[in-house]
């Protein structure tokens, strides 16, 4: 006992060195991104899940509530994908076919953990709707004429459109940092196309991908 | 057979639906309803609220519905497996490619006019669930008088929480849910 006691105040001391030390180097990367690959990869597949299952069972609202609740949660919490890229990623599942959701998972899952990434990540996904539609079915007439139901979900709406605004705050401030004004151009009318004119989503990825081709001729031939 | 089917309308409805949920709306009423007759206009209807009350991907809802209606939790399974093959295909070989050319002089060009397009997108998203949520009732912002005060100071109170110490979104959301229902059962209950 008295021996621990003499001890333990230097370990304490080192301890608390070490900590200061992680601590202030998790302040300097805290804008950098975390090396996925260095981590374990059962850690890293099992993180997959748990996240898209909880994200999956909680979201109201559709696929853009689930994409804005990945972002937060794997760039701002975890650090594993930097903003650029998940806009990226973001760009991806959006121009493809099927649930928005699903997709999302599956360039996160593919990103952070190739094949078996995608797998975790769908599965996560997929398992709350199956078991929650499952279970509704059979009384949903009930589920739907439900008041305490109704109030809540109300409520809940605008919980889920203020994470929406919260996470574009973050993002837009970026590109009107840039100063870029071909891009604020583009946020400008990739807004008024989906919101006023309710062009689908495709055509207007579609545009940009264009815009972004010439953009390219232009600097090729400027730099020759 | 009857799994066959349901696989196969499915695959046609993930395979077919770019822009996300709204979009395959009318592909699951032409499959469901005109193709096969597995629900009624009805039924749709139903099943089109409860897809907006439960949390999930309207067509990976509604093919959990369909398929429990059709075939119990087997075809549910099923028509699930399908909705979502062609997206994993799909998005698979996009995001390997992306992983390969991402670096490219070109593709950086591309991706970086990209981003202020999704940011818009996401933005439009977040209005199309928040005006409806402050003029309840027509779910249009015309009708002033339907506007709700109340919904708008959660939404306020919300974004402020969010902002000011970066709270987990999903407990900021089941608190918001939390005080219109203690609201609501207020406002029957006691007076």
């Amino acid at each position: 006992m008295s021996r621990k006691n003499r001890i333990d105040p230097e370990s304490a001391d080192q301890n608390e060195k070490i900590t200061a030390g992680a601590a202030t180097a998790a302040a300097d990367s805290a804008s950098q991104t975390v090396d996925v690959s260095s981590l374990p990869r059962g850690y890293v597949l099992r993180k997959l899940f748990t996240s898209t299952l909880y994200l999956s069972a909680f979201t109201f609202g559709g696929g853009y509530v689930i994409i804005t609740l990945l972002q937060k949660k794997f760039i701002d919490e975890l650090h594993w994908i930097d903003n650029d890229e998940m806009l990226d990623l973001v760009a991806i599942a959006q121009s493809s076919p099927g649930a928005i959701a699903v997709n999302g998972a599956i360039v996160i899952g593919s990103k952070l953990a190739g094949i078996p990434g995608i797998l975790c990540a769908v599965l996560g996904a997929v398992i709350p709707p199956i078991v929650i539609l499952t279970v509704i079915s059979g009384f949903y007439a009930a589920f739907r004429d439900n008041f305490f139901l109704h109030a809540l979900l109300q409520g809940m709406q605008c919980g889920v459109s203020a994470v929406i605004f919260s996470v574009v705050w973050d993002m837009a401030a970026g590109t009107f940092r840039e100063r870029d004004k071909v891009n604020l151009f583009i946020l400008g009318a990739a807004f008024v196309c989906n919101y006023v004119l309710k062009v689908n989503v495709v055509f207007i990825i579609l545009a940009c991908i264009g815009v972004g081709l010439i953009r390219a001729v232009i600097r090729g031939r400027r730099s020759a | 057979m009857i799994y066959l089917q349901l696989f196969l309308a499915f695959l046609q409805i993930g395979a077919f639906s770019f822009g996300g949920g709204y979009a395959a709306m009318p592909l699951i009423q032409a499959q469901v309803i005109d193709h096969y007759g597995w629900l009624t206009a009805a039924d749709f209807n139903d099943l089109v609220t409860i897809a907006e009350m439960t949390p999930g991907p309207i067509a990976l809802n509604a093919a959990t519905f369909v398929g429990n209606q059709i075939a119990g939790i087997p075809g549910a399974v099923i028509a699930t497996f399908g909705v979502i093959l062609p997206s994993c295909l799909f998005v698979s070989v996009l995001a390997a490619l992306y992983a390969k050319y991402r670096n490219l002089a070109t593709m950086k060009e591309v991706l970086h006019s990209l981003h202020p397009a999704v940011i818009a997108m996401i933005f439009a998203a977040g209005l199309k669930i928040v005006v409806p949520a402050l003029f309840p009732g027509t779910g249009a912002a015309t009708a002033v008088s339907e506007f709700s005060l109340r919904h708008l100071l959660i939404f306020l109170g919300a974004l402020f929480v969010l902002r000011k110490w970066k709270s987990d979104p999903i407990k900021v959301m089941v608190g918001c849910g939390a005080v219109e229902l203690a609201y609501e059962c207020a406002a029957r209950y006691l007076f």
